[in-house]
């Protein structure tokens, strides 16, 4: 068995409105950093897990986007998956 | 005949639940039953509420957790069989997180916690949802809540307007909600989930009887 370590980001959708990365940008813009033309603000989900091989880890990991960590209606997902 | 039985949905951090139980035993002399969200046996209810609030915490996103426990698993074959289910709030966001409504409920535009008294116009009432003695084509429910922007695609959208399944919109949209959509039913029509808070308007004293209706339909006429 490997070790394995999966960093998951889960982002808005592009159509959807973020109001609260609109307030961090604004925020942003107060502290006196210019030129920010996007803040969008997404998640981030660490897991560790055990499996055999990484295809097997793609699948579970794709299972529980889908189904669990993103909402497809609004959020769209990637991931990385390093072995430790 | 057996009295017509309501089950109220218990999640862990639902807290509109006795709100519902007092809407309806106390206003519409109907039966209840608390029915704790581990239990899958919905045989003996009628029809089913899932109460606002904020089940597991809201953690991951609102409602999306609700939607593994076992009564929600049950209640596919709960809306297959054409008994009805209405869901408040949490209970709305609860229902599209777990498909049987769809489009999603995300942050407020404005990012504030909305509590407040909204006009609503009826658009539709399929399945006979909003349906009255008086016809009121507006009426003023509370809101309470963080994500309660309806959002949805624009295929989506066009299949709910040519499908007439919006029942309720904003006459003034508190919450950049796509279309002003407030409520909305499946295409059956047996399941209905609306952001405003029903149960909080069923008595003159506390701000109106315009939640009374909604909530009479349960028991399809």
């Amino acid at each position: 068995m490997d070790q394995f370590s999966v960093k998951v980001f889960i982002r808005l959708r592009p159509s959807v409105l973020d109001p609260a990365g609109e307030a961090t940008k604004s925020a942003s813009n107060k502290l006196g950093v210019e030129g920010i033309k996007s803040l969008r603000i997404g998640k981030m989900i660490e897991v560790k897990i055990e499996s055999e091989t990484e295809k097997d880890v793609r699948e579970k990991i794709d299972l529980l986007c889908d189904r669990l960590f993103a909402n497809t209606v609004i959020e769209d997902y990637e991931y990385s998956i390093e072995t430790i | 005949m057996e009295k017509f039985t309501v089950g109220i949905v218990v999640f862990p951090g639902s807290n509109c639940d006795r709100d519902v139980f007092w809407s309806l035993e106390a206003c519409l002399d109907l039966r209840t039953k608390y029915l704790w969200h581990e239990i899958s046996d919905l045989s003996d209810v009628d029809a089913i509420v899932l109460p606002g609030g904020f089940s597991y915490g809201d953690y991951l996103r609102c409602g999306a957790i609700a939607r593994f426990s076992p009564l929600i698993n049950a209640l596919h074959d709960f809306v297959k069989s054409g008994r009805r289910v209405l869901g408040i709030c949490n209970g709305f966001q609860i229902l599209t997180e777990s498909g049987f409504l769809p489009g999603a409920l995300v942050a407020n535009q404005n990012l504030n916690f909305i509590c407040d008294d909204v006009e609503l116009d009826v658009i539709s009432s399929k399945g006979g949802w909003l349906n009255n003695e008086h016809q009121k084509k507006v009426i003023k429910l509370p809101i309470a809540h963080g994500e309660g922007r309806y959002h949805c695609d624009s295929d989506t959208l066009k299949k709910l307007i040519d499908n007439e399944l919006i029942a309720l919109r904003y006459r003034n949209n508190p919450n950049g909600s796509t279309f002003d959509i407030a409520g909305i039913t499946n295409e059956q029509g047996n399941v209905f989930g609306l952001m405003p808070h029903p149960e909080r308007a069923c008595d003159e004293k506390i701000g109106g009887i315009d939640g009374l209706y909604t909530l009479k339909s349960l028991i399809r006429h």
